[in-house]
């Protein structure tokens, strides 16, 4: 650690003055919990003056607990954070602000129907004679992105008729204006499109020109290495290292962000298991989020779609379940073509789709585990409703659902019981084709042994199961077949048993590039 | 700059569209020109003094209300207790006036006092109490209900003739009310264009989260709110009071809580907050006003007037919504319908792209410096 902090950034670097070894924040021994899981392990993190530091690590690794905490959105547990030497607490994001430490967060941080400068301003708006002055105001943000070099936003546009790039641009334009001497960003990238990416480019060489220090978490490894003059990896909540960017290949950085042991935690196929027809075919599949998806899912085979956040996973799903239809291509199911235009009749299809937030889309919360396991029996017809019906205590039972009775409401259930009643809810439908979306996103360890014991009784009993999954470890430890996604399109495909770096590199354009460049 | 154009601006986005206060104009003079040529039809001059009086008198007393309810909806609230209130401060007035005229200052302030009082509690209830603005100003109502109805049987007090000039003077075809409402209108424009308070508001009904985490004091603004809005269903209270020239509980009858909220919509004003304005209420006040008027010159039936009251109102709202669907959070990726264009071939060099046959191990070879050449053309 202490032998990269003494070192200088590598020669043809566009390194000021600025850029000194004192840094400009320092975190110590930062540790922070939440609900008793520890998600960060004594983080130390510094952070220079006019330098661009990226963050990286796989999802959940705690990058954006760590932002959040510099950004006084968490407090941590234990540790101490230094800015200039001095030690700070922020309660509230608005005193980091203040201190000159702005964060640009993945969510939406603007008011749509307002105009870029009222944005700007919001909060301070100058006034003359007591009076809100637009006119100062507008211009006080033009020469703000004039100094930028960004005069091609106009102050007076509304927020809404700009890109996401403007948007962004406009949160980071807003959070410059507090004087901030250190931004960070989470993941900036992730909506934008290639050309708008060079935006954001240049807006960090000028930031990084003024000595202002850009903290930049992102997924791909190409950003880093063409940002970055230092990278600091974290992995399931611990540091693992910081480097200089210069002094690592892109290969050693994608083995110090995975290559964790594959734990036997993961239940063995069952016997008697076998791959049958193809009972869902997607060719050319597209629509404003997906282009060219061609896949084919089998009764009894467990299908793992990796990819980063944003990548397409959740729209392929959605997408066959009729929420955000495909605008072009073909889904045949059982070798006939089908359209399927809402989750109706996707359910009656013989389709299931457990969403990735159960709280919003999967529970009615406040109703009881029967009403809840019942709810897509509505759907179908009414034999079948009978039938499932009859079947739910069965389901329930089976699942080792902990409740005080099936008549309990759903939101006094652990995160992981919950899990299971949304299962339980479309097991009563018989399906033949499974989406499971993050099927295992925050419940606890015995709950997802069940959830994999489950999918392996599904696979053998010809179940087609498509899993989506952020986390590698699940998809390669269920996974007969990894098809990798990266913007919207599927770029590559993995037997079961592949490792982490290849699922990564393809997820990140590592792969890819390095495949072109051999070409 | 060559790309600036791309990246500033959605490229699907058409221009001429109007901004949806000139849309609620354009509407209210269609609405004008249909019904003159209908009232034309009969025989009659829509334009004619009687009539034109008689649409700008109906739109004054609205008037105050909504312009009251944009403040409220425009922090994503609303206020169901303005009727309400303006039965009460009608009762307030002429019981304080109590036909002195020295009286008449003594009962404007009273009235402006609890009104704003009224507001006051109705802003902290939500603020600090954390209740629905819906059940606050419901319950607000009730409460008032219930005193005028154990408290006054029928009128009570009496109005000096001096101040009942207030709803009664006419300036040639605009009556004193109307013009006094217009002021309003134009004090209520101005606060929200040029006081910090009303940018705000604009902010705190937007997204109460970002307006908090930019340091706005976001309760004190819902409180702002409400007694303005209270405050304008007093003035009401005092046009009521002066045209009747007594105060009335039965006024709580008209409904004017529902018409304002209608009236608000109708001018453009996101019932979600958050965008809209006075310009377009007053446009929305017109709108129901004139409409009013042109379906008791051609004598249609009450019911079926409220029918087509209730059509126009929904179908408006309709059309909003239509505006709106247009605005999507998320950027489109690919083209959504139709040719494969979108984006092909970008980084797929051998086409198709499908199942591609990657190698199941790493490819990489070692020491492959793809990504590090890349950092010489940076920024």
């Amino acid at each position: 650690m202490s032998a990269n902090l003494a070192s200088e950034p590598a020669e043809g670097r566009p390194v000021d003055g600025t850029a000194t070894d004192q840094p400009l924040v320092r975190v110590r021994g930062i540790d922070k919990s939440f609900l008793g899981v520890q998600v960060l392990f004594g983080i130390d993190l510094d952070v220079r003056a006019g330098e661009v530091h990226a963050l990286v690590g796989e999802n959940g690794a705690g990058k954006s607990t760590l932002m959040k905490i510099l950004a006084g959105v968490y407090q941590p547990d234990n540790g101490r954070i230094e800015l200039d030497g001095q030690e700070v607490r922020f309660e509230h994001p608005l005193q980091a602000q203040h201190a000159g430490v702005s964060t640009v967060f993945q969510e939406f941080n603007l008011l749509p129907e307002r105009t870029v400068a009222e944005n700007v301003f919001l909060g301070r708006e100058p006034r003359t004679r007591g009076l809100v002055d637009a006119a100062r105001m507008n211009a006080d943000t033009a020469a703000l992105l004039a100094d930028l070099g960004l005069s091609w936003l106009t102050p007076q546009t509304r927020v809404h008729s700009l890109s996401v790039a403007g948007q962004q641009i406009v949160e980071i334009v807003k959070a410059l204006s507090y004087d901030a001497r250190i931004i960070s960003m989470d993941e900036p990238t992730a909506a934008l499109a290639d050309e708008e990416v060079d935006v954001l480019y240049r807006l960090i060489g000028t930031l990084r020109e003024r000595g202002v220090a850009v903290l930049y978490v992102s997924h791909r490894l190409k950003e880093i290495f063409d940002l970055s003059d230092r990278v600091t990896i974290l992995k399931d909540g611990s540091l693992v290292d910081t480097v200089d960017t210069t002094q690592i290949t892109s290969d050693e950085l994608v083995k110090l962000m995975v290559g964790r042991p594959i734990s036997s935690f993961f239940p063995d196929r069952l016997d008697g298991t076998t791959v049958g027809d193809v009972q869902l075919q997607i060719r050319g599949g597209g629509n404003t989020q997906l282009d060219g998806i061609d896949l084919d899912l089998r009764a009894g085979e467990i299908t793992a779609l990796a990819g980063l956040q944003g990548s397409g996973r959740t729209e392929i799903a959605q997408a066959l379940f009729g929420i955000d239809r495909f605008t072009r291509g073909e889904v045949r199911l059982d070798g006939r073509p089908v359209n399927i235009r809402s989750p109706r009749q996707a359910v009656r299809a013989g389709l299931a789709l457990v969403t990735e937030d159960r709280k919003a889309e999967g529970l009615v919360l406040n109703q009881s585990v029967l009403a809840n396991a019942r709810l897509v029996l509505d759907a179908v017809t009414p034999r079948q409703a009978a039938r499932g019906a009859r079947r739910v205590p069965g389901i329930l039972s089976s699942l080792d659902l902990v409740a005080r009775g099936n008549n309990q409401e759903v939101r006094f259930l652990s995160g992981g019981n919950q899990q299971k009643v949304v299962l339980a809810k479309w097991l009563a439908t018989e399906p033949s084709v499974m989406l499971l979306d993050e099927p295992t996103r925050g419940i606890d360890v015995g709950a997802k042994q069940r959830v994999y014991t489950l999918m392996r009784e599904l696979a053998a009993n010809g179940v087609a199961i498509l899993m989506i999954s952020s986390e590698l470890p699940e998809v390669i430890g269920m996974a007969d077949r990894i098809v990798v996604l990266k913007d919207g399109r599927i770029v590559g495909e993995l037997p079961a048993g592949a490792d982490e770096e290849s699922v990564m590199g393809l997820a990140t354009g590592h792969t890819e590039e390095s495949g072109e460049r051999e070409r | 700059m060559t790309q600036s154009v791309d990246v500033s601006q959605r490229p699907a986005r058409s221009t001429w569209r109007l901004g949806p206060t000139e849309l609620v104009f354009v509407a209210l003079f269609a609405i004008l020109a249909i019904s003159a040529v209908l009232v034309g039809m009969r025989g009659s001059n829509l334009f004619s003094t009687g009539n034109l009086v008689d649409m700008l008198t109906r739109s004054s007393l609205l008037g105050f209300i909504a312009i009251g309810q944009t403040f409220a909806i425009l922090c994503r609230s609303l206020d169901l207790s303005v009727g309400y209130v303006v039965a009460l401060t009608s009762l307030i007035a002429a019981t304080t006036m109590a036909g002195q005229a020295d009286r008449i200052v003594l009962g404007v302030v009273a009235v402006l006092v609890i009104s704003a009082l009224i507001g006051l509690a109705n802003g902290l209830i939500i603020t600090v109490l954390k209740v629905n603005p819906f059940i606050t100003t419901l319950g607000m109502g009730l409460i008032i209900k219930g005193y005028l109805d154990t408290q006054y049987q029928g009128p009570a007090g009496d109005v000096p003739r001096e101040f009942q000039q207030f709803g009664y003077t006419r300036l040639g075809f605009l009556p004193l009310s109307t013009a006094v409402m217009l002021v309003i209108a134009v004090a209520g424009i101005l606060f929200l264009r040029k006081s910090r308070t009303g940018y705000h508001m604009f902010a705190v009904g937007g997204n109460a989260e970002v307006a908090r985490m930019s340091g706005i004091r976001t309760g004190r603004v819902m409180i702002t709110a409400h007694v303005l809005c209270s405050l304008c269903a007093g003035m009401a209270g005092l046009l009521i009071a002066a045209r009747f020239g007594t105060g009335s509980s039965l006024v709580y009858n008209s409904l004017y809580e529902l018409d304002s909220i209608a009236a608000v919509v109708l001018g453009g004003t996101l019932l979600l907050g958050g965008r809209g304005g006075i310009a377009g209420t007053i446009g929305g006040v017109l709108i129901l006003a004139v409409l009013d008027t042109v379906f008791n010159i051609m004598q249609v039936d009450p019911f079926f007037k409220d029918v087509l009251r209730g059509v126009i109102i929904i179908a408006a709202v309709a059309i909003y919504a239509r505006r709106q669907l247009d605005r999507r959070a998320r950027r489109d990726r690919f083209n959504g319908d139709g040719g494969g264009g979108g984006g092909a071939g970008r980084d797929d060099g051998g086409g198709g792209g499908s199942d591609p046959p990657v190698p199941p191990a790493t490819p990489v070879p070692a020491g492959s410096g793809t990504a590090r050449t890349a950092q010489g053309g940076d920024t």
